[in-house]
C-alpha cells in the first residue's frame, strides 16, 4: 500500500502535480494518462529526484519523502526508465549485481551470486549473464532493467513505459514477467505505459492522471470506461479509443 | 575498439601482458638503450600513471578534471621535502605523498558534486592554477635542509635522495616501472569491484545510479581521492628522476592542458590508454625532437600537436555517440 496525500509539484509557475491524493493497493497498479499528465514526474518524486512543494507519500509506515534519493533504493524503491538505462560497459551479471550490492543490507558474495542468478533466471537472461550490455539488442536491455528492478528485496517497483519500442511477442514476455513480480518479491508495482493492452493484462487496479490531477482510480476496467477518462484521451490517444471500442 | 577488445579477451591475459611489458621494460630497455632514453622511459612510466589518473576520472566516472597536475605537483613537493627533512624509506615517502595528494584531490573534487562537464573542467583548472601559485610562492622546489629549507643560490640546492636500493639511474628507472605496475594492477582490481561498477553506473547516468542505490557523492569523491593518490605517487617518483633542479614547469596550467590532451589521445576508457598516452607524451615526442627535421620545434609545438590529436579524438567520439543516439 502506497498512500499519496496532497502531493503537489511545481516547476516555476507550472503545476505538474496538483493535490494528488490516492492510495495504491498491493499488487500491480496501472498509472495512465495522456502525455504530460505528470506520470513520470510522479515517479521522479517517488525516486527522490524531484522535491514536491507539499504532500506526503507513506509506504509500509515510512514517509518516503524524508529519505535521500539513493537511500530510497535501499529502502526498496526500484525503477526502470523510459529510455532504458542498462549500463553499457558492464556485463549483464554486473548490471544486476550493482543494484544488489548497493541495496542489500547484508550478505556476502555467495548471497550476491544467488540473488543475481535468480533475478537473471526470472527474466530469462541467464544465458547471456557474462555478455557486455553494449553487445545486446533492445529487448535484452529492457529485461536487464527488469532484473535490476527485482533483485534483492524491492518493495515498490516503478516501471516507466517498459514496453516502449518492443514488438508484440516481446511485450507478451514482458507482461508475463511483470505479472510475476508481486508473487516473487512481495513488492507493489506501479506500471506506466501507453500500451493499454499491457496495462489491462497486468493491472487489476489503475489510476488516471490528466494535467497533474487525479482523474479517476479504481479497478482498471471501470476506470477505462469512465467518461472523464475517455474525454481526457479524446483526440490525444487513438490507440486507447481503438482498444476500448 | 571492438577489434582491440576481441584481441584482449580475458582479464588474466591482460594482466599477463602487462607483467610481460613491465619485465621487458625493466630489463630490455636498459640493455638496449642509452641513458638518455632510459630517462625518457622513466618519464613514460610516470606519465602513464598520471594519464591513467585522468582516464580514471574522465573515462570511468565521466568527470573532466584539468586539475590533476595539482596533486602531481603536491606529491612531488611532499616527497622532496620529506626526503630532506626525514630519513623515512623512499616507498613510505611516496605513500605519504599519495595520501596528502588524495586529501587535496578530494578538495578539488568537492566542486564536482555541484558542477559537471565544461564547468568542472574550468573549476579544476582554476584550482590547479591556485596550487601552482602556492607552489611558486613557497619557493618550490627548494633543496634546503629541513621541512622548509630554502636556499637562495641555485648551486646550493642539494640533490634529493633516491631509494637506497635504487640510487643509480637504471635502478631507479626499474623502481619506477615496478611502482607503475603495482599502481596499475591495483586500479585494475578496483575497477572490477564494487567501486568500478558504481563508477560505470555514474558515468552512464547519475539518475540511474541514484535509482540503483549508489551514493553518487561518495563514489565521486572516492574517484577523486584515488586519482589524486595516483598523481601524488607519480609526482613523488618524478621528483626522484630530477634529483637536482626540479622546476615548476611540469605542474603548470599549460602542463594541465597538455596532460588532458595526451590522456584523451591515448585513450581514457582503458588503463592501456594511460600507457599509450605516456608513450606519446614522452617517447614519441622525444623521438620527434631527436630524429625528425625541426628538432626543438616539436617540443615547442607539442601542445598544438596534442591539441590536434585531442580534436580528432573528440570529433570521432562525438560521431560515435551520435550514432548511438546518446549525444543530446
Amino acid at each position: 500500500m502506497i498512500d499519496v496525500d496532497g502531493l503537489t509539484v511545481r516547476f516555476g509557475g507550472v503545476v505538474s502535480l496538483s493535490d494528488v491524493t490516492v492510495t495504491f493497493p498491493e499488487g500491480i497498479c496501472g498509472l495512465i494518462g495522456p502525455n504530460g499528465a505528470g506520470k513520470t514526474t510522479f515517479f521522479n518524486v517517488l525516486s527522490g529526484f524531484v522535491t514536491p512543494a507539499s504532500g506526503s507519500i507513506r509506504a509500509d509506515g515510512v514517509e518516503l519523502l524524508t529519505l535521500p534519493d539513493f537511500k530510497r533504493a535501499r529502502w526498496g524503491v526500484r525503477r526502470t526508465f523510459q529510455t532504458e538505462q542498462a549500463i553499457e560497459s558492464l556485463s549483464v551479471f554486473d548490471n544486476v549485481a550493482t543494484v544488489y550490492e548497493h541495496t542489500a543490507k547484508s550478505g556476502g558474495s555467495a548471497a550476491r551470486q544467488t540473488a543475481v542468478s535468480e533475478a537473471l533466471d526470472f527474466v530469462g537472461l541467464a544465458d547471456v549473464a557474462n555478455d557486455l550490455v553494449r553487445t545486446l539488442p533492445a529487448k535484452e536491455r529492457r529485461f536487464i532493467e527488469m532484473a535490476r528492478a527485482v533483485v534483492g528485496q524491492p518493495r515498490l517497483v516503478l516501471l516507466d513505459e517498459p514496453g516502449a519500442g518492443l514488438p508484440d511477442e516481446e511485450t507478451a514476455q514482458l507482461s508475463a514477467i511483470i505479472r510475476a513480480i508481486p508473487e516473487r518479491t512481495g513488492a507493489t508495482v506501479i506500471l506506466v505505459d501507453h500500451d493499454m493492452e499491457l496495462v489491462q493484462a497486468c493491472c487489476e487496479w489503475s489510476a488516471v492522471l490528466d494535467f497533474g490531477r487525479l482523474l479517476a482510480s479504481g479497478p482498471t476496467t471501470e476506470v477505462l470506461a469512465d467518461e472523464k477518462v475517455l474525454a481526457a484521451y479524446l483526440g490525444g490517444d487513438e490507440a486507447l479509443e481503438d482498444t476500448l471500442s | 575498439m571492438a577489434g582491440l577488445k576481441a584481441l584482449l579477451p580475458r582479464r588474466e591475459f591482460q594482466v599477463g601482458a602487462a607483467a610481460a611489458i613491465a619485465l621487458a621494460a625493466m630489463f630490455l630497455v636498459p640493455a638496449l638503450f642509452t641513458g638518455f632514453w632510459v630517462a625518457r622511459f622513466s618519464q613514460t612510466a610516470i606519465f602513464a600513471i598520471l594519464a591513467s589518473s585522468v582516464g580514471l576520472l574522465y573515462g570511468r566516472v565521466g568527470l573532466v578534471s584539468l586539475g590533476q597536475v595539482a596533486p602531481y605537483g603536491i606529491g612531488a613537493w611532499v616527497t622532496l621535502r620529506l626526503a630532506f627533512a626525514t630519513s623515512l624509506p623512499f616507498p613510505i615517502l611516496l605513500i605519504i605523498a599519495g595520501l596528502v595528494a588524495a586529501a587535496i584531490g578530494v578538495m578539488i573534487g568537492l566542486p564536482a558534486l555541484r558542477v559537471s562537464g565544461l564547468y568542472l573542467a574550468l573549476v579544476t583548472l582554476m584550482l590547479a592554477a591556485s596550487v601552482e601559485i602556492v607552489l611558486s610562492q613557497i619557493k618550490f622546489p627548494n633543496g634546503g635542509g629541513g621541512f622548509s629549507g630554502v636556499v637562495t643560490q641555485l648551486s646550493d640546492i642539494a640533490p634529493m635522495r633516491r631509494p637506497g636500493f635504487a640510487s643509480s639511474d637504471v635502478a631507479y628507472y626499474r623502481f619506477i616501472v615496478v611502482a607503475a605496475f603495482i599502481i596499475m594492477m591495483a586500479v585494475a582490481f578496483v575497477l572490477t569491484r564494487k567501486p568500478g561498477r558504481a563508477w560505470a553506473s555514474i558515468r552512464q547516468s547519475e539518475v540511474s545510479a541514484l535509482a540503483a542505490g549508489i551514493d553518487v557523492t561518495r563514489y565521486k569523491l572516492y574517484a577523486f581521492a584515488i586519482a589524486a593518490f595516483m598523481a601524488g605517487v607519480a609526482g613523488g617518483l618524478f621528483a626522484g628522476t630530477i634529483p637536482k633542479g626540479l622546476s615548476l614547469d611540469p605542474f603548470t596550467r599549460q602542463a594541465a592542458i597538455f596532460l588532458i590532451a595526451a590522456a584523451v589521445m591515448g585513450g581514457i576508457r582503458s588503463l592501456w590508454g594511460g600507457l599509450f598516452a605516456g608513450v606519446l607524451a614522452t617517447l614519441f615526442l622525444a623521438f620527434l625532437t631527436q630524429n625528425v627535421w625541426g628538432h626543438q620545434l616539436w617540443t615547442d609545438f607539442s601542445l598544438s600537436l596534442f591539441g590536434f590529436g585531442l580534436l580528432m579524438n573528440l570529433v570521432q567520439n562525438t560521431k560515435a555517440d551520435e550514432k548511438k543516439g546518446i549525444a543530446s
